[in-house]
């Protein structure tokens, strides 16, 4: 009895806030995508698919939906591309300083985010340093107006926030192979390609995966790299639900959409999940 | 022979140039920080503090660093009094639902903020809690206790299960053991957690964004300046966030590695 007291009071006050102001809050958009709003913006209680009807039936909505994970399967690759090279270099290249490097990648994961979408604002600008090195070396003779403020930009900004998420769990999974494994591949007389496409990759594909998935999921939330360095018609599915919630005060859309993004969000964890497991075969064949 | 070279050369050069990459940018805002111009081209003809100076002088910015200061402190301190106890509590006991427990402390942090934010600017409201200043703090102890709980939680698991056993066999009370022989024992973890606490809290935007009312935290009030055209008083104000987050992140990831 006084056990059974004393755990519950310690998780006591952790429950009830996280149950006052994280998943009433989240059962409350689920209801509010049900209710209808009048003529002036102001949400009506209620039981309505109407929303969900609209954001289905809108090619604006259920388009940018799946412009927005375009975008991300985009950005998580490139991710990985990058990744891949720099987990490489760091697991099997360098001997000395291992987890220097790798504090300096996992160290950008954690600096404001702000900060590190204003750089490319310097970097891509019309008077900006890809611009002013490109007409120095006659590539262009008129700076790109293209850069900096297009989707392009947003993509750039996006692969340069998300790497780090990328890169450690890559740079993990290599770590994690046994050295073994790639010696016996290099005794039977494979090439380092060979190596790394037979071996390393199958072996680290669940890291890859899972790499991956953060970048994909992150992008179909994110709607501050489109507003910061998009253009006019860079919009991100997030960019709709800001301002269905903002200026354009349809608070029960915005709702249906958020729950549309959810649902999208939680078919790829679960993909993902299954696709992890079914590729990780190093725990069962190194025991 | 000298293929393996060049491959190994190839390999060696693409992965430093994914560094390059990831460091770039912040060394050109660094670098631009002390450029004396407004204009922020090179080569830079003349470096100087101005910038630094314009900074603190600037009276909205200032403003909004100690709104998130404030906002910072509050909210890791309540963050860590709701955290620590039940993790501590997920450590040692086991109980029905405490996957579910965990599965929702981590909602903000594997949800889109954009989401979580919104969610929040909709409810809260019922609550009485009114879209403003009081209101960022509410929504940042939220997704801080997602962070004190897995670092704590992490901790308590690396604790020697015996360390506790000795203190009751020696006749300890349990509060008494929890504040003489664990609290000690987890101190650098706590005070690495408050670090983190703090560092994200000041960068916080997507929950933010929907939470603020008139005043700005500091990330918001850099958005602001953003939007308004570039002013090269954000790479000086950018390059004291850096160095500060850099820093206490190291330290932070010293302390939590520690035994």
């Amino acid at each position: 009895m006084q056990s059974w007291f004393k755990k519950y009071s310690l998780l006591l006050p952790l429950v009830v806030w996280l149950l006052l102001f994280l998943v009433l809050p989240y059962l409350y958009i689920l209801i509010q995508s049900f209710y209808t709003t009048d003529s002036f913006g102001k949400t009506i209680p209620g039981f309505s698919i109407d929303s969900y009807q609209r954001a289905f039936s809108n090619s604006l909505y259920i388009g940018t939906v799946f412009r927005t994970l375009m975008y991300a399967v985009i950005v998580a690759f490139i991710c990985i591309f990058i990744s891949l090279p720099l987990a490489y270099f760091i697991a099997f290249k360098v001997k000395k300083n291992k987890t220097l490097l790798y504090t300096l990648i996992a160290l950008p994961f954690w600096v404001s985010y702000i900060v590190r979408a204003y750089a490319w604002k310097i970097i891509l600008g019309r008077e900006g340093l890809l611009n002013e090195f490109l007409m120095w070396t006659g590539i262009t003779k008129e700076p790109v107006e293209y850069f900096l403020y297009s989707t392009f930009s947003t993509i750039v900004c996006l692969v340069y926030i998300l790497t780090p998420f990328v890169a450690i769990p890559v740079y993990t999974a290599f770590e994690q192979i046994p050295k073994s494994l790639i010696e016996a591949a290099k005794d039977l007389g494979a090439g380092s390609f060979t190596t790394f496409r037979k071996v390393i990759f199958p072996l680290a594909l669940p890291g890859i995966i899972s790499g991956g998935t953060f970048a994909l999921v992150l992008t179909m939330g994110d709607f501050l790299a489109p507003l910061l360095l998009g253009g006019p018609n860079t919009l991100f599915i997030s960019n709709i639900i800001q301002n269905l919630f903002g200026t354009s005060n349809d608070r029960p859309l915005g709702s249906a959409i958020g729950m549309l993004i959810l649902l999208l969000i939680f078919l790829i964890l679960q993909l993902a999940a299954h696709y992890e497991k079914k590729y990780s075969s190093l725990k069962s064949d190194t025991r | 022979m000298n293929t393996t070279w060049l491959k190994n050369f190839f390999i060696c050069f693409s992965g430093i140039a994914v560094l390059v990459f990831l460091y770039i940018p912040l060394a050109v805002i660094i670098l631009f920080s002390f450029n004396a111009e407004t204009v922020n081209a090179f080569p830079i003809q003349k470096f100087s503090l101005h910038w630094y100076t314009v900074l603190f002088h600037d009276d909205e910015l200032l403003q909004s660093v100690l709104a998130s200061f404030i906002i910072a402190i509050i909210s890791t301190i309540v963050a860590l009094i709701i955290g620590i106890p039940a993790a501590y509590a997920m450590h040692k006991y086991s109980f029905k639902g405490k996957k579910l427990i965990d599965r929702i402390v981590l909602m903000p942090i594997t949800l889109p903020g954009i989401v979580t934010g919104v969610a929040m600017l909709s409810f809260f409201p019922f609550l009485g809690v009114k879209i403003s200043l009081t209101a960022v703090a509410f929504g940042h102890i939220t997704f801080l206790c997602a962070i004190v709980v897995t670092q704590m939680l992490a901790r308590f698991k690396r604790l020697d299960p015996f360390l506790e056993q000795a203190a009751y066999d020696l006749g300890a009370t349990p509060t008494a053991t929890f504040f003489k022989v664990i609290l000690p024992n987890i101190k650098t973890a706590i005070i690495g957690c408050v670090l983190l606490c703090l560092v994200l809290s000041m960068d916080e935007i997507p929950v933010t964004f929907f939470l603020i009312a008139g005043n700005n935290t500091l990330p918001l009030e850099i958005y602001g300046m953003m939007r308004r055209g570039i002013t090269p008083e954000v790479n000086a104000i950018s390059t004291l966030i850096f160095i500060f987050s850099t820093a206490a992140i190291l330290l932070s990831l010293r302390l939590t590695k520690e035994k």
